[in-house]
């Protein structure tokens, strides 16, 4: 589903350069879940966009559902990240204008679906959710668990191959996180491949898998999600 | 897709009011400033008789010599006297060589009604071809005929308005209607017709007040009406209208109809020959200059929109455009304020060019509103214009008429000034860097 091979991210300023990501590579299979964990810097959020289509990569090769993004326009772009990537992020973002219902539709706007068809995948993601009493509700009247739950119907109106999650559960308290995490997990049993982006050792405990990023690389690609009782120190950031 | 984004191009103006308002306010101030000026510019400059207009020609004559023309430097010959004298005008009248010919000049007379108190009215002495030359359209009856000209007939042509007045029940054809100069037979009256510019007499009034009554040139003659007009004359002139006539004092206007470019090309050369028979029996001491312009070539000779109006064109588009750039500020602030927006669509899979059209939708919506604005502005500037116009026209109510076509235009030029204005800031918008964008939410 997602592979990247040797890729890196260059960012450069007259003065100095900075690799984001350096032979960054990973292979991340139809039906996994994996979390991608790291201390802050590492170059997590990085790969994320990258695997996104959300930015472009200096090097490297990636592959996403068996097709070289390489070189593909802006076009190509945004209908490749519409028909086959969800989203979901740590601050939710939400659009504040737009109530529940329009705040789904939005990528089904982009996919040119007609009105019946939207409606119907709406109705259908958001009592996945369990949200279908509040799509008039806009944003601001909605709790922190209930926006993400929203922002993941979004997600998954679209019918995404790919689901990426950053911090889904950065913004919430225990319970409402709980509450996420566990909408994750039922989605990741009904066959959906999730990669999540976290700093929390518990959260990345409940994944398939864990890959760990450390200066721009992965250092540890097929982590068992189990404790370690002796772990390596990690290396100052 | 789009009413979608008319959608959001709503909810977008309905969440930053003020700010609306002041995007609406720039392209509304700057169109209505822009089109009360050019309403004016507009209705001055247009074609006054586009059917025919490159068909009438008014001939010119150097009657004077040397010492008398104007060099003008938007044309390339020297400035000729516009009018002609009447010895002149009875020759070419008689030389027979246009398809129709038309001599005339102003007039004015009091109307003595049977009912009520004498008024006054202006008009205009002419030759019977002048109402198939111009095109002017008969309510009833016709034109005197060649016999009455000949005659020196007294009858009157009387224009729509003043026939409304003397004869309020519609009647007038065959009244007679009495004047200062005495009693005469209505044989015609015209609907409503005022060419703006009155191209065939500039030197009157080109934008004033319709001609009410028409009477043959040669019974005006006999009754030696006064001239209500320019009277130029480079000797000096003796007393009374028959010196008027022996003079070479140029008072009348002539206009001819010519086909086509072979008889354009035959008059040019009967003006010159004509000339040159005056040099030879000794009247002029100088070459024969002659000149002979069509309707449009006419109102550029003389300079027939006020240099006033002109410059404020000018200053009209310069401040059109320093409100254009305002609003692109204003637009640009507008934008960059929701570029997490933008980023969170892009992210969702909006292109580069949804994004534009989105911002590209609300500009035109902005447009718009600033068109409605700018008519009512418009409107306002117009009834100033007719305040300040009064010193150069008398008549302005037409020229600061705000037709349906001005606004459709004004409503158009608001649109697409705010489509041009919102070009960078949409393109400024779409190119949001979403990965960054979105590290900042």
């Amino acid at each position: 589903m997602l592979k990247m091979t040797h890729l890196s991210k260059v960012y450069r300023t007259e003065v100095v350069e900075t690799y984001a990501l350096r032979d960054f590579s990973i292979h991340v299979k139809e039906g996994e879940f994996v979390a991608v964990t790291g201390p802050s810097g590492s170059g997590k959020t990085t790969f994320l966009t990258i695997a996104g289509l959300l930015e472009e990569f200096t090097g490297g090769q990636y592959q996403l559902d068996g097709a070289d993004v390489h070189g593909l326009n802006d076009n190509q772009r945004s209908r490749l990240r519409n028909q086959k990537i969800g989203f979901i992020f740590q601050s939710f973002n939400l659009i504040p204008d737009l109530n529940v219902f329009d705040n789904v539709d939005v990528p089904l706007r982009y996919r040119r679906l007609p009105g019946a068809e939207r409606r119907k995948r709406i109705n259908e993601a958001l009592e996945r959710v369990g949200l279908s009493a509040r799509v008039k509700h806009y944003p601001a009247e909605l709790s922190g668990g209930q926006q993400q739950r929203v922002a993941i119907a979004r997600a998954l109106a679209g019918g995404p191959r790919l689901l990426l999650a950053d911090e889904p559960t950065g913004n919430l308290d225990t319970q409402m996180a709980r509450g996420v995490m566990q909408l994750l997990e039922e989605l990741h049993r009904d066959g959906a491949t999730i990669v999540m982006v976290t700093h929390d050792p518990e959260l990345a405990a409940r994944a398939q898998r864990e890959v760990r990023i450390v200066d721009g690389q992965v250092i540890d690609l097929d982590a068992p999600t189990r404790l370690v009782e002796n772990p390596t120190p990690r290396p100052a950031v | 897709m789009g009413s979608y984004y008319v959608q959001l191009a709503l909810r977008s103006l309905r969440r930053n009011v003020a700010l609306t308002a002041l995007i609406i306010a720039a392209v509304g101030v700057g169109i209505g400033a822009t089109m009360t000026v050019f309403t004016v510019l507009i209705a001055m400059s247009g074609d006054p008789i586009p059917a025919k207009s490159s068909l009438l020609f008014a001939p010119q004559i150097d009657v004077w010599g040397p010492p008398a023309k104007v060099q003008v430097s938007s044309f390339p010959t020297p400035r000729l006297p516009g009018m002609l004298p009447y010895h002149d005008v009875m020759a070419l009248l008689q030389g027979h060589a246009a398809v129709r010919q038309a001599a005339m000049y102003g007039i004015g007379q009091v109307f003595l009604p049977a009912q009520g108190e004498p008024f006054p009215r202006t008009g205009r002495a002419t030759s019977r071809d002048f109402f198939r030359m111009f095109q002017v359209p008969f309510r009833a009856g016709s034109p005197w005929s060649a016999r009455d000209d000949a005659e020196h007939a007294d009858v009157i042509v009387l224009g729509a308005k003043l026939a409304a007045q003397l004869f309020p029940r519609g009647d007038a054809l065959g009244q007679k209607v009495t004047m200062e100069a005495g009693a005469f037979r209505v044989i015609g009256v015209l609907e409503p017709w005022n060419p703006e510019p009155r191209f065939y007499d500039v030197g009157g009034n080109a934008f004033g007040r319709d001609e009410e009554f028409f009477l043959p040139l040669s019974t005006a003659i006999d009754h030696q009406l006064d001239v209500n007009g320019s009277i130029n004359c480079h000797d000096r002139m003796g007393q009374g209208f028959a010196a008027l006539l022996a003079s070479s004092c140029v008072w009348l206007q002539f206009w001819v109809e010519l086909p086509d470019a072979a008889a354009v090309h035959a008059y040019r050369q009967f003006l010159t020959n004509y000339a040159s028979e005056q040099r030879k029996s000794g009247r002029f001491a100088w070459p024969p200059l002659v000149q002979l312009s069509n309707v449009r070539q006419w109102l550029q000779i003389q300079n027939i929109v006020p240099d006033e109006v002109r410059l404020n064109a000018l200053l009209s588009m310069g401040f059109l455009l320093v409100c254009l750039v305002n609003a692109i500020s204003l637009m640009l602030a507008r934008f960059n304020a929701r570029s997490g927006m933008y980023a969170i669509r892009r992210a969702l899979g909006a292109s580069r060019f949804d994004i534009f059209l989105q911002c590209m939708t609300e500009t035109a919506l902005v447009g718009a509103l600033g068109g409605a604005l700018g008519l009512t502005l418009t409107a306002l500037g117009l009834s100033g214009q007719r305040a300040i116009l009064k010193s150069v026209v008398s008549y302005t109510s037409q020229l600061t008429h705000l037709d349906g076509g001005l606004m459709a235009l004004t409503v158009f030029l608001a649109v697409g000034a705010a489509l041009l204005s919102g070009l960078y800031p949409a393109w400024r918008a779409a190119r949001t860097s979403i990965g960054w964008q979105l590290k900042e939410q």
